[in-house]
């Protein structure tokens, strides 16, 4: 487990990517939806290749960070810099090709798509050939499909997948679901994948090896992870910091041992203790 | 003094657009299908009432109370035979059956009625009521037309925010799943609102040839196409909305038949549905649902 | 290796399409050629021909983007006044009819496609039903528009005005559109090869489109906005480029259609013309353009087959309409159908 070290904006990134720009930098990011703060006052600092975890319990809004980080919705206060650059005015296409890719805790394939088409529309960033180029099958559209097939396939061996390629999007079992998701976001050379609840309804030696994939995936591509997560086993495991969010608001952040003898998270999860 | 005649004429035809509007717009929040036959219902309603009274020499009351409870049973005829075993079909499915419905009842009533037009006679004494001194002559059917949407308007509110069905019928368009587990009658709350939309389409078909004394059978279509988009206009799922999206719509074809052109004034109709619909993408008073991710 | 069979079952589906199509082209011909086609049906070759080709271009709107278009017939009508026009100005230029007749559908196509592109930018940014409502109000106003269109064709070149005839036309010149008369004097230039050959680049364009990065998005886009937004696809993008294509090719269907008659209104592309082609591409299947081919034809022929029902002819059409709906989309009466074929497992309810 890397050590961590306090860095001036008050955050914690592993120490190997204390030398260089943070990947992530979220300033006082908030929105409120009429008069109900759901999320306010969030700060957060993700290092170049850190696993970091957003946790708290149900409704504490931690999609809803995903959302603001995706420009699903406009944050209503605060600054989101992305690798330096402010993402301000961006929409959920600029945000991805800027660097930011995801998966959703209700998962969202392409389901009548094949598995391979789905992590295809994924390289939409790369592939340069044009609407005529496709229609008059030129040979920049031959020569940009084999890059694209030979990439799919590569991508899903990464979960053991390469068979499944043909099958639709919507026929494969839950599990394989999560992790096509999880194939598909990579397709787009993300600098930083948000992962929504990547083991949920997984079962323990499935989560296992998600654990080890999601490792394998940092070293792999050397990007930065942010990933909500109720399995405790999951996230003190691979997460290198932690984020602990109650009702819109960071009620803690640290390693996570810190994290785990934190009162206010322990609160936040349990309730009080009340007084004998 | 001729801007108001014009003003109210529009009420007058914007009325009977609303009072088709909201069959289209009930059965919409409900069952969440565009209903394309209700506008041959209203075809069906206006025959009756002309065979009522023309051939039969009924009176006229009895006509149109007559055209109403055929136009209902017919409604839930029809929801019955075609839509309910699709109830769980794709929604593509059932506007096509729709329209497949709309065909069999315009060519039904070609080989009942024939092509050849019936001069629909008045419901109400031909006259006019003078103001100012004769400068402002208003007819009767004009007066009860919106009289009779203004009416209708006050007795749905009232049904559907104070009486049990009308509950059960709002709950029902949020969310069948959860009202069936309330003890609601889904089943027969859908059957209710297209027997209400039904017999509502019998009063506007009525009133519509009363105003515009021609019937063929495809007298429906353009008046059910109009009134459908005065839902849309308002905010269809939303029964103020298609009361405003109707009377406005009226106002606006009177009005560019009057002072802009008669051949264009359909082309004119669209395009202000059109431009308000960019601006406000749910209709006026609709509501815009935002996708939970 | 599994995939190299699972890849080819898309383009083997592709092929017999073509295959189908070609077929029928070749044994129409023969029974063409031997005087046995009746006279009623040889007439209904090209419509066929146009029809197909607007079933196909709808499902790419309606099957393959996900979005219900109720003004399909609008861009036809807009490649037949537009088409038919460029064929009249430019007949004295071009002898060979089927060069004129081509060049015409090019022309129609690109007309249509600038609606398309021009309807689409406002359109687009609906949702569902709303998004159907304004394409019919699309179809009405186009129609309303050619209803009041005079244009006409004399030496120093094309005149346009609205409302009334102020062509003011030179001596020799003539009137090509005028208002509700529609077209008249059309050349029928419009033949059966041009137009199954006009099927065939139409199913070749949405093939390829549809295997490429852009049909993926599209595809993408249709299966799920939010994450296709959230892997980098310019949704926007992609729906006017499904929405634009459709309506080039509902344009040069529109020509050939117009081509094959002498006098054209603009109401025969009214609302119900669309409501006609979106009845193809649903029984056909969504996203099936064999089926859409299949069913346009046998939609286009069935109601002169019932011609000895005459009168009741139509009433039988809607309700056959009505069953077949019934029949393919009841889950009771599905299963039932399925039981009758043993050993063809019960296919799960897809969401369409």
């Amino acid at each position: 487990m890397a050590k961590l070290v306090s860095i001036p904006s008050n955050s914690l990134i592993p120490e190997r990517d204390i030398d260089k720009s943070p990947i992530l930098e979220c300033v006082n990011l908030g929105i409120q939806f009429g008069g109900l703060k759901a999320v306010d006052d969030f700060n957060l600092t993700i290092g170049r290749t850190e696993i970091a975890g957003l946790i708290g319990p149900n409704g504490a809004g931690k999609t809803t960070v995903f959302n603001l980080l995706t420009k699903v919705y406009q944050p209503t206060s605060g600054t989101i810099l992305l690798d330096g650059k402010d993402t301000h005015g961006m929409n959920t296409m600029q945000v991805n090709k800027a660097g930011i890719a995801r998966t959703f805790q209700n998962i969202r394939l392409f389901d009548a798509m094949s598995v391979e088409d789905n992590v295809k529309t994924g390289m939409e960033n790369e592939m340069t050939y044009g609407m005529w180029h496709g229609i008059f099958r030129t040979p920049k559209y031959w020569r940009q499909e084999k890059v694209a097939h030979e990439r799919a396939m590569e991508l899903l061996s990464i979960f053991n997948m390469e068979d499944m390629a043909d099958m639709k999007a919507g026929s494969l079992p839950y599990g394989a679901q999560r992790r096509l998701e999880i194939v598909r976001a990579l397709a787009t050379n993300p600098a930083l994948l948000l992962l929504d609840e990547p083991a949920a309804g997984m079962n323990p030696s499935e989560t296992a090896e998600l654990m080890e994939n999601i490792r394998k995936i940092r070293d792999t591509f050397q990007i930065a992870i942010l990933l909500i997560e109720h399995d405790m086993n999951l996230v003190m495991n691979i997460c290198e910091g932690l984020c602990v969010l109650n009702f819109g608001r960071v009620i803690a952040k640290g390693t996570p041992e810190d994290v785990q003898a934190n009162p206010a998270v322990i609160e936040a999860y349990l309730g009080k203790k009340k007084e004998a | 003094m001729t801007f108001l005649t014009f003003l109210i004429s529009g009420i007058s035809l914007g009325s009977i657009y609303a009072i088709i509007a909201l069959g289209y717009t009930m059965v919409y929040g409900i069952a969440k299908m565009l209903n394309f036959a209700h506008g041959d219902v209203i075809m069906v309603g206006a025959y009756i009432c002309f065979y009522a009274t023309s051939r039969f020499n009924l009176p006229a009351v009895v006509g149109v109370l007559l055209a109403v409870v055929v136009c209902t049973i017919l409604g839930i005829i029809i929801e019955r035979l075609a839509y309910k075993p699709l109830r769980a079909a794709p929604l593509l499915a059932v506007l096509i059956t729709a329209i497949g419905v709309s065909y069999f009842l315009q060519n039904a009533a070609l080989l009942l009625w024939s092509s050849s037009p019936k001069v629909f006679p008045p419901v109400i004494s031909n006259g006019n009521l003078s103001l100012f001194g004769g400068q402002l002559n208003i007819p009767y059917i004009t007066l009860v037309t919106i009289l009779a949407c203004i009416v209708i308007m006050i007795v749905l509110v009232w049904f559907t925010s104070k009486t049990k069905m009308g509950k059960a019928m709002r709950a029902c368009s949020e969310d069948k799943g959860a009202a069936q587990l309330m003890g609601i009658n889904v089943n027969g709350t859908i059957s209710l609102t297209f027997a209400i939309g039904s017999g509502l389409a019998a009063i506007a078909g009525v009133l519509l040839c009363s105003a515009y004394p021609t019937l063929v059978p495809t007298t429906g279509a353009m008046p059910g196409i109009k009134a459908f988009t005065a839902a849309v206009f308002g905010g269809i799922g939303s029964i103020p909305g298609a009361m405003i999206g109707g009377i406005l719509l009226g106002i606006i074809e009177i009005f560019t038949k009057a002072y802009i052109s008669t051949q264009l004034s359909d082309p004119i109709v669209f395009a202000v549905l059109i431009l308000v619909l960019i601006v406000r993408p749910a209709g006026l008073l609709g509501k815009q649902i935002r996708e939970k991710v | 290796m599994k995939n190299r069979i699972r890849w080819n079952k898309t383009t083997r589906n592709n092929y017999i399409t073509y295959a189908v199509v070609l077929l029928a082209f070749v044994v129409m011909q023969i029974l063409s050629s031997g005087g046995i086609l009746s006279s009623t049906l040889k007439g209904m070759l090209v419509p066929i021909c146009a029809y197909v080709v607007m079933a196909i271009s709808l499902n790419l709107t309606v099957g393959v983007l996900g979005e219900l278009s109720l003004g399909h017939a609008g861009f036809m009508s807009v490649g037949a006044f537009t088409g038919v026009t460029a064929v009249i100005a430019l007949r004295p230029y071009v002898s060979s009819a089927p060069v004129l007749l081509i060049v015409g559908m090019v022309v129609g196509a690109f007309f249509a496609a600038v609606i398309g592109f021009l309807i689409g930018i406002p359109v687009l940014r609906l949702k569902g039903d709303y998004l159907a409502i304004v394409t019919l109000a699309f179809g009405e106003i186009i129609k309303g528009i050619f209803n009041n269109l005079y244009v006409g064709l004399d030496k120093t070149g094309l005149h346009v005005s609205l409302l009334s005839d102020k062509t003011d036309l030179a001596e020799g010149g003539k009137l090509v559109i005028s208002g509700p008369m529609g077209l008249g004097s059309i050349p029928k230039v419009a033949t059966f090869p041009v137009g199954v050959l006009l099927v065939i680049v139409a199913l070749i364009i949405i093939f390829h489109l549809v295997n490429s990065r852009s049909g993926r998005a599209i595809m993408a886009v249709r299966d799920n906005r939010i994450a296709a937004e959230s892997i980098g696809v310019n949704v926007t993008k992609y729906k006017l480029m499904a929405f634009t294509v459709s309506a080039a090719l509902a344009g040069a269907a529109g020509t050939l259609f117009a081509t094959n008659y002498t006098t054209l209104v603009a109401n025969k592309f009214d609302f119900n013309a669309s409501i006609l082609i979106l009845v193809f591409v649903v029984l056909g299947g969504l996203g099936n353009m064999l089926g859409s081919i299949l069913a346009a034809t046998a939609l286009t022929i069935l109601p002169e087959a019932l011609r000895e029902f005459s009168d009741y002819r139509m009433l039988v059409y809607a309700i056959v309409l009505i069953l077949v709906m019934l029949a393919t989309n009841n889950d009771t009466f599905k299963s039932f159908l399925s039981r009758l074929k043993p050993g063809r497992k019960q296919k799960k309810k897809e969401v369409g």
